[in-house]
């Protein structure tokens, strides 16, 4: 049932008005709305109830284990989320004046400074508000360090065929053409393409490292050599950064920009959707075209650099500071996990996907890259079911939420036929991971006696497999108080 | 203090099953002369107690002043049901709603969500979220030049009247695409653009113009005749995009109503209804359009639909226009969007109600009229312009604007926004806005402090 | 494997190209492409007037999964598409080669048929 129907009339909510009435009358009223919007009225216990119940339909990480590849489903500890709904913080305008704002100015540089060591990094920006905003970032960067540079030839950006589908999009936002590079067998970037592609058009390369295939890139001292060889820039794209937080840092392999998912590896939360936020760092060369704001310290105190600081900046992202919420989370969940934490977050991030993927192979799944290491995460693919008993990775992934597990990623990277992308983060116990491959087995069981069952599924959620095909024909996007037809 | 819940019992087993000795051999790919030392520039892990003792130590550096100040965010009261519900971890910590049927709550709240927004916008469809205020306008901008086919110039009429932080980010974000936004001067007697501005301006350009953006009440807080302009930018093949605060949404015209036949595309952002100021973010950006843009849309769009039985769920669709199908074809490059704080913000707008919201945003407006009298009785302050305004005004000084602020702040008191930066021909000039939040006590404290800091 | 007609042209890229006694050419995608595609929800037609080269992207054709670029397998102008599309993409799973056609073009006078691929040519290309 909609909030709509909830609705009656002439029902209102008076604790939560002004008590007095206030007047509009000197307001034209040629300015003035013509009739009051349809939003629902309810009581203000419907609406609890409503949302309450509606919240209880979701899969969660505080519900449930969520391996979901790529995306770093990790517990969000509580304390990040209360700390950074202090009076304090929340109350604070965001122009409000610096002498006033040293407390929250103090955790957001500490935040950069975290971050660029972490990573290796010259310098670190908080002010885009997700990966994909990072990535705009990053390439606007480099294309702002090449035409600073009068060498205004670079019109491509390079990406492996692996990459995740914000890559060659933000490539395009920025002004870019795009060419894919291929992945060999084992994973690895294919660099004799790579060789052949590179020259006085290339303005950078983007690249996940662990790869979206699960496996680190061994040759990418080898990569950066030959990009950077070339006159372009490397790109890092923090998306996988918790496979080897802590333990390799994308600056040490030669990335010269980067963007860090903090609501994947500095486990903000997801909220459905976002906020997200997507830092960005970068060598020394590309200081100077950070995006603002950024903080900086002089003697005892923070304050904002602006223009005046920056001027050859790529500009602002956003109306104020991003996602400044956001940042404070990340912010307490690396000052709680420090120096030795971080590392531990990779290493048991690390041995949770190795352990699955030898469970998988033991079980009799087969991998799509039998040979490597896992880094955080690693593919099955499904094709020999989906050939030998018509039950495809999607009914694979539905029949898994029946058993009381998210599914995987599924159908991405793209190259892999009938694909799961498992990551398992570090924050899931032995016995998770145990559940999750044995329901992975029984389903293939159930397939073996009736693949139906498996492609029926699921059964036990609030609604069986929806119909996608008929809401893109027929779109129904908002509910109207008469339906309009 | 990582989150690991591993046994050396555990460990002991997985290593076993792996076939490894240890933890480290699993990074053995990883080149060695790459791997890192030890962290230097992060200091120790800590416990929650000590984490806590921290932040309060850090927020309890903020003198909890009376804020005067709205530029783009504003003090408003939130009904303590909203962020208690929206922080339920089954909102908090679920993913995108990619596995449909494992979250119909995000996605049924995500399709009441876009139906509140299209009924505040009277608009036809509305997407799942942008950013903020300021990307929206920039994704409507990449939106009016993809939808426009009418136009090839790339050329977007903005009136400085427009938000300058919002006219900034869409610069950083359009102009990569060749698309130049087109600055029109606004009239200094009454802070709005004219229309014969708008007409010049787009003359000058050659007469081939994509969009013009038109933000009401405008960044002065005045109203623009949106009416004439809308229809002008119709009769000449332009898109016309509203950039709107949706509080004020409850009293004024929607930007469905503008004109003959309203505004193309509705943007702003949603912080007003239901986010904290929270230094900035995270708020969100809405976006809404008529039908025939509806492709156009970047970002997530719910739809309903029905399950095999017939009965009504809720799925992402259009999703052929996003990165992870159309990859550089794409209408945007945004994944994450802002769905936390759309979740709050659908709860406040249940709440409230249209009637709710009517009578914050009244309140906001009796307010400001009521700060603005007092303020401007005071010697060395005057109204800047002489339009009707909403919940923000512009007021001028007889005294250096920065100094006066400064004053005020140590007095506990966010006097408003400084304009001399962005609009240096006010001379010294503030931006006010009372909200619902502000007591006549607080106006009165105000328009007190004010003439003691100027006199 | 669907059936693939005699009398057609094609490309590479699935596209089908149909010549019409009046020297008109009808363009369509191939039962093997919607095929791939699956269940088409939204085609984007291109304008008519426009004129367009051998290989330009001109259309769009969009299932719940994929989009996929229609690209000009010859030279010329628009001079008509099929609007029935715009309400029933499903047409084009129905009947790829008939009813589901996607737009006519009046080929420029220099255009050269031969880049095209025959039947047989263009079912072997597929069965790899």
């Amino acid at each position: 049932m909609l909030i709509f129907e909830h609705s009656r009339t002439g029902r209102k909510g008076a604790p939560q008005s002004p008590k007095q009435k206030a007047s509009v009358a000197d307001i034209p009223a040629s300015f003035l709305r013509k009739e009051r919007a349809a939003l629902p009225e309810v009581s203000e216990m419907q609406a609890v109830r409503h949302f309450t119940r509606l919240s209880q339909k979701n899969f969660s990480i505080d519900t449930h284990f969520y391996p979901l590849g790529s995306c770093t489903m990790k517990y969000n500890p509580r304390a990040c989320n209360k700390l950074a709904m202090l009076p304090g913080f929340l109350s604070r305008h965001p122009m409000a004046p610096e002498a006033q704002s040293q407390g929250f100015l103090a955790c957001m540089y500490e935040l950069q400074s975290m971050l660029s060591n972490v990573t290796g990094m010259a310098a670190f920006s908080l002010a885009p508000m997700a990966g994909a905003q990072g990535e705009f970032a990053g390439v606007a960067m480099i294309e702002a360090y090449h035409r600073s540079r009068g060498d205004d030839a670079r019109k491509e950006i390079l990406l492996p065929n692996s990459a995740h589908g914000t890559n060659p999009a933000t490539a395009t936002m920025c002004g870019f053409s795009v060419r894919e590079i291929p992945s060999l067998e084992n994973g690895d970037v294919d660099i004799e393409a790579l060789k052949k592609a590179v020259g006085p058009q290339t303005a950078g390369f983007m690249l996940t490292n662990p790869s979206t295939l699960g496996v680190f890139e061994r040759q990418i001292e080898t990569i950066a050599k030959i990009v950077h060889g070339a006159g372009g820039l490397l790109y890092y794209d923090g998306a996988n950064l918790n496979a080897i937080l802590g333990k390799i840092r994308p600056g040490d392999m030669g990335f010269d920009v980067i963007h860090s998912n903090l609501h994947k590896t500095f486990s903000t939360p997801h909220g459905g959707g976002g906020p997200g936020a997507g830092a960005v760092g970068v060598a020394e060369r590309l200081k100077p075209f950070l995006p603002l704001p950024v903080v900086t310290k002089e003697g005892e105190n923070y304050r904002w650099m602006t223009e005046k600081d920056l001027p050859d900046t790529i500009g602002s992202l956003s109306a104020f500071m991003g996602n400044a919420g956001v940042l404070l989370r990340a912010y307490v969940y690396m000052r709680m996990l420090g120096r030795e934490g971080m590392v531990r977050v990779a290493e048991f991030a690390t041995l949770n996907a190795n352990y699955m993927m030898a469970e998988a192979k033991r079980r009799g799944f087969e991998l799509a890259i039998p040979d490597r290491r896992a880094s955080h995460e690693f593919i099955i693919t499904l094709k020999n079911e989906a050939r030998d008993l018509h039950v495809s990775a999607m009914d694979f992934a539905k029949r898994l939420l029946d058993l009381g597990y998210h599914a995987p990623t599924t159908y991405f990277p793209l190259l892999v036929p009938e694909c799961l992308l498992i990551e398992p983060t570090e924050t899931e116990a032995k016995e998770a991971l145990d559940g999750f491959m044995a329901a992975l087995e029984q389903i293939r069981e159930e397939a073996k006696i009736n693949a139906d069952l498996v492609k029926g599924a699921p059964y036990t959620l609030p609604v069986k497999r929806l119909d996608d095909v008929r809401a893109a024909r027929q779109l129904d996007l908002a509910w109207k108080a008469s339906p309009a037809e | 203090m990582p989150f690991i819940p591993h046994t050396e019992q555990e460990i002991a087993e997985m290593l076993q099953a792996i076939g490894v000795d240890n933890i480290n051999a699993l990074f053995e790919e990883i080149p060695s002369h790459l791997l890192a030392g030890e962290l230097a520039g992060i200091p120790e892990g800590m416990t929650e107690m000590e984490i806590s003792r921290l932040m309060h130590a850090r927020a309890s550096q903020h003198p909890q002043s009376i804020c005067f100040l709205g530029a783009g965010a504003y003090e408003h009261h939130i009904p303590s049901a909203v962020w208690e519900i929206t922080t339920r971890g089954e909102y908090y910590s679920a993913y995108t709603p990619y596995q449909a049927e494992a979250s119909q709550g995000t996605l049924q709240l995500t399709y009441e969500y876009q139906s509140m927004m299209t009924a505040m916008t009277g608009m036809d469809v509305s997407n799942a979220s942008l950013y903020d205020g300021a990307s929206a306008l920039a994704e409507a901008v990449l939106m009016a030049v993809r939808g426009n086919r009418k136009s090839k110039s790339r050329k977007i009429l903005v009136p400085t009247t427009v938000h300058p932080a919002y006219r900034k980010t869409t610069h950083t974000i359009v102009r990569g695409q060749h698309i130049e936004l087109c600055e029109v001067a606004y009239d200094a007697t009454s802070g709005v653009v004219s229309l014969d501005a708008i007409k010049q301006r787009a003359e000058a350009e050659g007469g081939d113009v994509t969009a013009v953006v038109i933000q009401q009440p405008n960044f002065f807080g005045n109203l623009e005749s949106v009416d004439e302009i809308t229809d002008w930018a119709h009769e000449h093949d332009i898109l016309v995009i509203a950039v709107v605060n949706p509080l004020t949404l409850a009293i004024l015209q929607s930007p469905g109503e503008w004109g003959a036949t309203g505004a193309d595309i509705a943007c702003g952002d949603g912080q007003p209804l239901g986010a904290p100021l929270s230094a900035g973010g995270p708020y969100y950006g809405f976006i809404c359009c008529k039908q025939e843009l509806v492709r156009q849309m970047p970002g997530r769009i719910v739809g309903r639909t029905v399950d095999l039985d017939g009965k009504t769920g809720f799925v992402l669709t259009l999703q052929a226009r996003e990165q992870h199908i159309r990859r550089s074809k794409a209408t945007s490059n945004i994944c994450t969007n802002q769905g936390l704080v759309v979740t709050a913000s659908t709860i406040h707008m249940s709440i409230l109600g249209a009637r709710g919201l009517e009578n914050a945003a009244s309140a906001c407006h009796a307010n400001t009229v009521s700060l603005v009298a007092q303020l401007s009785a005071v010697k060395g302050v005057d109204c800047a312009f002489n339009s009707p305004y909403f919940h923000e005004a512009v007021l001028k000084l007889s005294k250096p604007a920065s100094e006066v602020l400064a004053a005020l702040a140590d007095r506990n008191i966010l006097g408003g926004y400084d304009l001399s930066m962005s609009y240096p021909e006010l001379g010294s000039a503030i931006l006010v806005c009372a909200t619902e939040m502000r007591t006549e006590e607080e106006i009165g404290a105000y328009a007190k402090a004010l003439a003691e800091v100027i006199a | 494997m669907s059936e693939i007609p005699s009398e057609l042209m094609y490309t590479k890229s699935h596209e089908w190209v149909r010549l019409e006694s009046d020297g008109t050419a009808t363009i369509g995608i191939t039962d093997h492409a919607q095929e791939l595609l699956g269940d088409l929800v939204f085609v984007e037609l291109p304008e008519v007037g426009s004129d367009l080269a051998a290989g330009d992207a001109c259309c769009v054709v969009e299932s719940v999964k994929a989009a996929s670029d229609v690209y000009m397998p010859i030279t010329g102008e628009i001079i008509e598409v099929n609007d029935m599309l715009v309400d029933e993409p499903e047409t084009i799973n129905d009947s790829a080669f008939d009813d589901g056609w996607l737009f006519r073009v009046q080929p420029s006078s220099e255009v050269e048929f031969d880049d095209l691929l025959d039947a047989d040519t263009y079912e072997a290309e597929i069965a790899d």
